[in-house]
C-alpha cells in the first residue's frame, strides 16, 4: 500500500523539467508533478497548435500495461468499454467507474498485441486507476504492470505534425489512422507512436522509455521549431481541449459523475458479455436517464464564465459551470456546464452568475471547435 | 525591468500617475506578466465612488481572475474604453495604452502611503 500523505507530499519531475526551465517556462505543481503551465503565452501556444504545430510533455500521465492470455476479458470486467473488441494496433476512449457508476478516471486503452494492452490514465488518478485495476484483475489470468514512472510521453499536435514527424520515424504515418498505435522508432529511439491527442487537431503521442525522453524531446523540438511551432504548456492544453469539447477529470468528470451525465454514454458498452464494475448502477442510469446534462455555453454578455459559477434560467438555479475561458479561436467566452436535462437544448438562453451580475449565455452543441478536413 | 520612477504603486500591483487633482490608474508590468495573456477587463462606470484598498474592477487572463484594488479614495472620472476590444493592451503597454481608469483624488495624504518606483522594485525583488 502507498501512504497517501507521503504520496501527496512528493512532487515528481518529468525527465524534461530542466529543459522546461531553460526554455523559460512558468512551472506549477499539477497532480503531484512539476509541470510547465506556459512557456511564453497561452494564447500564442494555443494558436500555434491550431495553425501550425506544438510539442507537449505528457510524461506525468500514467501508463498501465495489462497483459496475459485473459488480458482483454479481464479489462472488460474492470472498465466500461469492451477492450476485446479492439483490433491489435487500435485504441479507444474509455472510463473506469466505481460500483456506484461514478467515474474514477477517463482513459485511452490501446491494444498493443493480442494479449497486451496499455491503459493511459490521468496523472492525478494514475495511482487510483493502478490500485483499482490491480484489485479488479486479481484472480484473473492477466497481470498489471504499472509503467508510469518508466515511460516518457511527448505529444506533437497540430496540422503540421505529420510533416514534422514523418522524416523522424520509420512508422508509416499515412497508414496510421486516428486512434491507432504502431511500434517503431522516432529519432532513432524505440517508441510507440499513437495518433491520439487532446487538442482537437491531428497529432501524435510518442511513448518511449523514460531515460530517452530528453533525447526525443530535443529532436522533436528542433523539428517543431523548424516548422514554426513551439513547446506548449498545460495552460494551452486546457484551452485547446475545452474548445474541442473534451472533458477534463476534476472539472467535467469526477466520482459523483456518471459517463451518461457527461454525454458519454456511448462509451459504456452495456451489451458486452459478462459483468463489469459499475454495470448495475449504469444500467439504471441508462434506463432512467441522467439527472443532469453536460452542455456547451457561449456567453453573450460581458464576462467569462468560470469553473464553479452558478447557471440559472429566469432566477431558477439550473446548474454549474465546469470549465470556462475566453476561446482563443472563436474570440468569445465559452464554457461547459452541467444543467438540468430539460434546460440543455441547444438554443436555450441561460444566465451565468458572474460575480455580482447575471450574464446571458446560449446553449450550443459541443464541440465549440472542429477542425476542417 | 524596473518600475517607472514617475509613478506611484500599491502593494497590490496597481500604479498611479497623478496630474493635478486627477489620477490615472493601471496595473504594473509585473502584474500583467504574472497574469499572462489578459482577455477581459471589467471597469466601473464614470461617477462611481471608490474607496482606497477596496476592489473596483476585475482583470482576467486565460487562466485566472484577479481583483483590481483602488489605490486611492475618489470618484471615477473616466475609463479606458479601448480595453473592451483590446484587453491585450494591458500586457503590451501596461503604463501607457493599457491604463484602466482616471479618478479624482479626494485625499492627497493617501499618496504618501503609496510606494515610489524604487520601493515597488524592492517589493518585487523581495518576492
Amino acid at each position: 500500500m502507498t501512504d497517501p500523505e507521503h504520496a501527496e507530499s512528493v512532487i515528481h519531475d518529468t525527465p524534461l523539467a530542466s529543459r522546461h526551465e531553460s526554455l523559460g517556462a512558468r512551472m506549477i505543481d499539477f497532480a503531484g508533478w512539476r509541470m510547465p503551465v506556459q512557456y511564453t503565452s497561452i494564447l500564442d501556444e494555443h494558436r500555434a497548435v491550431r495553425e501550425r504545430v506544438g510539442l507537449f510533455d505528457l510524461s506525468h500521465m500514467g501508463e498501465l500495461i495489462v497483459e496475459g492470455a485473459a488480458a482483454g476479458d479481464a479489462l472488460a470486467g474492470a472498465v466500461v468499454s469492451n477492450p476485446p473488441s479492439l483490433a491489435v494496433g487500435r485504441a479507444h476512449y474509455s472510463m473506469i467507474c466505481a460500483p456506484d457508476g461514478g467515474v474514477l478516471d477517463d482513459l485511452i486503452i490501446y491494444r498493443l498485441a493480442e494479449d497486451r494492452f496499455m491503459v493511459v490514465a490521468n496523472a492525478a488518478n494514475a495511482q487510483v486507476v493502478s490500485d483499482a485495476l490491480a484489485e479488479r484483475l486479481e484472480g484473473t489470468r492477466a497481470v498489471l504492470d504499472d509503467q508510469s514512472l518508466a515511460t516518457g510521453l511527448v505529444a506533437i499536435q497540430g496540422p503540421r505534425s505529420v510533416d514534422v514527424l514523418t522524416p523522424l520515424t520509420d512508422v508509416d504515418l499515412g497508414a496510421l489512422r486516428y486512434y491507432a498505435i504502431a511500434e517503431g522508432s522516432v529519432a532513432g529511439i524505440p517508441a510507440h507512436v499513437a495518433r491520439t491527442g487532446y487538442t482537437g487537431e491531428d497529432g501524435f503521442e510518442v511513448f518511449v522509455e523514460i531515460g530517452r525522453t530528453g533525447e526525443l524531446w530535443d529532436k522533436l523540438l528542433e523539428a517543431v521549431r523548424a516548422a514554426d511551432g513551439v513547446p506548449v504548456g498545460l495552460g494551452a492544453r486546457d484551452t485547446l481541449r475545452l474548445e474541442a469539447g473534451m472533458p477534463l477529470y476534476g472539472n467535467e468528470l469526477d466520482r459523483t459523475t456518471t459517463p451518461f451525465d457527461a454525454g458519454l454514454g456511448r462509451v459504456v458498452k452495456l451489451d458486452k458479455p459478462g459483468d463489469f464494475v459499475g454495470r448495475a448502477a449504469l444500467e439504471k442510469v441508462a434506463a432512467d436517464g441522467p439527472k443532469r446534462r453536460l452542455i456547451g455555453l457561449i456567453v453573450e454578455g460581458r464576462g467569462i464564465a468560470r469553473h464553479g459559477y452558478p447557471v440559472s434560467i429566469s432566477e431558477r438555479r439550473s446548474g454549474i459551470v465546469t470549465s470556462g475561458t475566453q476561446s482563443p479561436t472563436l474570440g468569445v467566452p465559452i464554457a461547459m456546464a452541467y444543467v438540468a436535462p430539460s434546460d440543455g437544448e441547444p438554443g436555450t438562453m441561460v444566465d451565468v452568475e458572474i460575480r455580482d451580475g447575471r450574464v446571458p449565455a446560449k446553449v450550443v452543441p459541443l464541440p465549440f471547435y472542429r477542425r476542417s478536413s | 525591468m524596473s518600475a517607472p520612477s514617475d509613478l506611484r504603486y500599491t502593494r497590490d500591483h496597481e500604479w498611479v500617475r497623478v496630474d493635478g487633482g486627477e489620477a490615472t490608474v493601471g496595473i504594473t508590468q509585473y502584474a500583467a506578466d504574472q497574469l499572462g495573456d489578459i482577455v477581459f477587463v471589467e471597469l466601473p462606470e464614470a461617477g462611481r465612488d471608490l474607496e482606497v484598498a477596496k476592489a473596483f474592477g476585475v482583470v482576467e487572463s486565460v487562466k485566472a481572475v484577479s481583483d483590481l484594488f483602488a489605490p486611492l479614495t475618489g470618484e471615477v472620472t473616466g475609463t479606458n474604453d479601448a480595453l473592451a476590444g483590446e484587453p491585450e493592451l494591458v500586457n503590451s503597454d501596461p503604463y501607457g495604452a493599457g491604463w484602466m481608469i482616471k479618478m479624482s483624488v479626494a485625499d492627497k495624504a493617501q499618496l504618501d502611503d503609496l510606494l515610489d518606483g524604487e520601493g515597488y522594485d524592492d517589493l518585487i525583488a523581495a518576492g
